[in-house]
């Protein structure tokens, strides 16, 4: 089933990142292979033209850009970076990421808030990173963000989903899609979370880090398609222990 | 960032003496230790660059590599000094800028700082670090802000390496889009600083220990710290400058931080070198900085050797210079007069960037933007 998200939809529930590649002619070859509709580019690292060398390798077809706001500390930078950035990239689409603490990464749930009140009253589709905060998360959606992307773990960190208990309580109470996005490590991480019932994950890190990007990002692609597939097909319920053969209730059959 | 404290409560809590005899009584049981933790203390950094973690050096640069790799992925930060002016009214015993050689003094003008910015933008620079002597009559905030406003239409990232200025000075510096502001102690010994400073402003010992504080104070973006290599014992100033980056990144917690190696090269009218660092120390140095603080940018100029460059780009390094000119003007007219000091790698910039994808690295010459340093009121 397709993913609908703002005005457009995508097959593939993979969304990737720019970031991080050894260069920039195997990012493109990596972003091929795992399929991804939706990519996110730093407006810090791209000169503010189409022709730019990593602008020009994310422009095929079925490819759409995700530009962020990575380096914004205040609401006030992260709106400023977003106007610059639908004036260059002709794009309304925006990954809201205010993280002012520089070491961890981590972001900052009240200048999140503010800036996406203010940005979805400028027309933007907003995708915010924030922490898997499932409060947060309901605020959000009062606000008008088109999804949210909580974290697994910490940016780059390959850690996996140690916010699965409220990525649990997030995927269950939210109307809008939920993107896990930040930690995820390896295909399986990728698998979990989509299992569980994200809407789709955002990896970058895992992919471009990896010995081999292109066959890393071809894992993780078939990894979300399996997670996806999985969950849509309703996973049995796991138990912890053989069903016990003398059933506790039994004796009431023989009464 | 309400803070009331300054580095100088933690420094004066420091002995060097004791820190010293600390450092050189680690042993390689402290090393192993210190190896297999997760996050490393101050006390494992200690270990890590003790005499003790040498047979480890090996174990040490795979760590690093690996860490390094996690946090900033295959790519090479780029950047390139401007020299604005070998002005200057401090002696340092050891700085070819030193008010009493006897050089040629020069302070670029509005042309000639366009002349160098077009020739810097020409070879792919996009961050730029502007560094002067301390004269502060002449280059002082009035001048800097005169070549930032020159300079904004050509970089998308400036920062500096010039004189420590006050609180307020930086502040209005950073409303003027300034990022970065690199200062180093030098040498975190006391009496030594002052018998390598003995005039001018930078005697005065407290006030360059300070200016971090007012830096992160002033909301700059980075701060980059340092010390020189060959003043003083360079594991003990090291020890000095990585509890100087702890208490700061609890400090200010919203500012990025950056590590520089500047290890002693000749100038003219150099002075003798106390403690001589080699190849190994230095890369032991790198990699224990790597594995004490896995976000902290490491960065890395054209004083060191083209082979010894090319090498540790693989090793924590993540930030560094190619061609750099250290005389003010010699971008457009190079003039070996004029040098603070003299450089050792002078391939040029498509050479090094050649280089550094042969290791499997992207070049990055863009990483930053206006739009997130302005301070729109």
């Amino acid at each position: 089933m397709n993913l609908q998200l703002g005005d457009k939809t995508f097959t593939s529930r993979l969304f990737t990142g720019t970031g991080k590649f050894s260069a920039n002619e195997l990012m493109e070859q990596a972003l091929l292979a795992s399929g991804s509709e939706l990519i996110t580019v730093a407006l810090k690292r791209v000169k503010h033209t189409l022709d730019d060398d990593i602008l020009k390798r994310v422009q095929h077809p079925h490819q759409h850009l995700l530009p962020n706001t990575s380096g914004a500390r205040t609401a006030k930078e992260a709106i400023f970076a977003a106007q610059l950035s639908r004036e260059a990239f002709q794009t309304n689409w925006l990954k809201l990421e205010i993280h002012p603490d520089p070491k961890y990464l981590m972001p900052d749930p009240i200048e999140t808030l503010l800036a996406a009140e203010e940005l979805v009253k400028e027309g933007f589709i907003v995708l915010p990173y924030i922490h898997a905060d499932p409060v947060l998360c309901k605020r959000l959606e009062d606000v008008g963000v088109a999804a949210v992307m909580p974290l697994g773990a910490a940016i780059g960190s390959n850690q996996g989903l140690q916010t699965k208990a409220f990525l649990r309580m997030i995927i269950e109470q939210s109307s809008v899609p939920v993107i896990v996005d930040a930690g995820i490590g390896a295909p399986s991480h990728a698998a979990e979370a989509m299992e569980m019932g994200a809407a789709a994950v955002l990896v970058n890190t895992a992919i471009a880090v990896s010995g081999d990007p292109v066959g890393m990002a071809r894992a993780f692609k078939l990894a979300v398609e399996a997670g996806r597939l999985a969950f849509e097909s309703t996973l049995a319920t796991p138990h912890t222990s053989a069903m016990a053969s003398s059933p506790l209730t039994g004796f009431l059959n023989e009464i | 960032m309400k803070s009331d404290r300054s580095f100088q409560d933690v420094f004066d809590q420091l002995d060097w003496e004791t820190t010293k005899q600390s450092i050189y009584g680690k042993t390689e049981a402290d090393v192993r230790r210190a190896l297999s933790n997760e996050v490393r203390s101050l006390e494992d950094f200690k270990a890590l660059i003790s005499p003790a973690a040498a047979p480890f050096l090996e174990e040490m640069a795979q760590k690093s590599h690996e860490l390094t790799l996690r946090r900033f992925g295959k790519v090479i930060h780029m950047y390139i000094p401007l020299y604005l002016s070998n002005e200057c009214q401090n002696i340092c015993t050891y700085c070819g800028f030193s008010l009493d050689v006897d050089i040629a003094r020069k302070t670029l003008t509005d042309a000639e700082i366009h002349a160098e910015a077009r020739i810097v933008k020409e070879k792919g620079y996009d961050h730029l670090l502007l560094v002067t002597g301390e004269a502060n009559k002449t280059v002082g905030l009035p001048y800097f802000r005169n070549a930032i406003g020159l300079l904004k239409p050509y970089f998308s990232q400036i920062s500096m390496e010039v004189q420590p200025l006050d609180e307020a000075d930086y502040k209005t510096l950073v409303d003027d889009g300034l990022y970065a502001v690199l200062v180093y102690q030098e040498t975190y010994h006391k009496a030594d600083y002052k018998i390598h400073h003995p005039k001018g402003k930078k005697s005065n010992f407290n006030y360059r220990l300070d200016t971090p504080d007012r830096l992160g104070r002033a909301g700059v973006h980075k701060i980059g710290l340092g010390v020189l290599f060959g003043l003083e014992d360079w594991r003990t100033d090291t020890f000095f400058c990585a509890t100087h980056l702890d208490y700061l990144e609890k400090t200010y917690w919203k500012t990025k931080y950056a590590v520089s190696f500047p290890r002693l090269r000749p100038c003219a009218g150099g002075v003798e070198l106390k403690s001589v660092m080699s190849d190994r120390d230095l890369v032991q140095l790198i990699c224990a900085y790597r594995l004490f603080n896995q976000e902290v940018e490491l960065s890395m100029s054209t004083r060191e050797s083209a082979v010894f460059r090319d090498h540790v780009i693989q090793l924590g390094i993540t930030s560094i210079s190619a061609e750099s000119k250290t005389d003010p003007g010699g971008y457009a007219s190079p003039n070996v007069s004029l040098e603070q000091f003299e450089i050792d790698d002078t391939r040029s910039t498509d050479d090094f960037t050649e280089v550094i994808k042969a290791k499997g690295y992207e070049p990055v010459f863009k990483d930053w933007d206006w739009a997130l340093t302005h301070h729109h009121e």
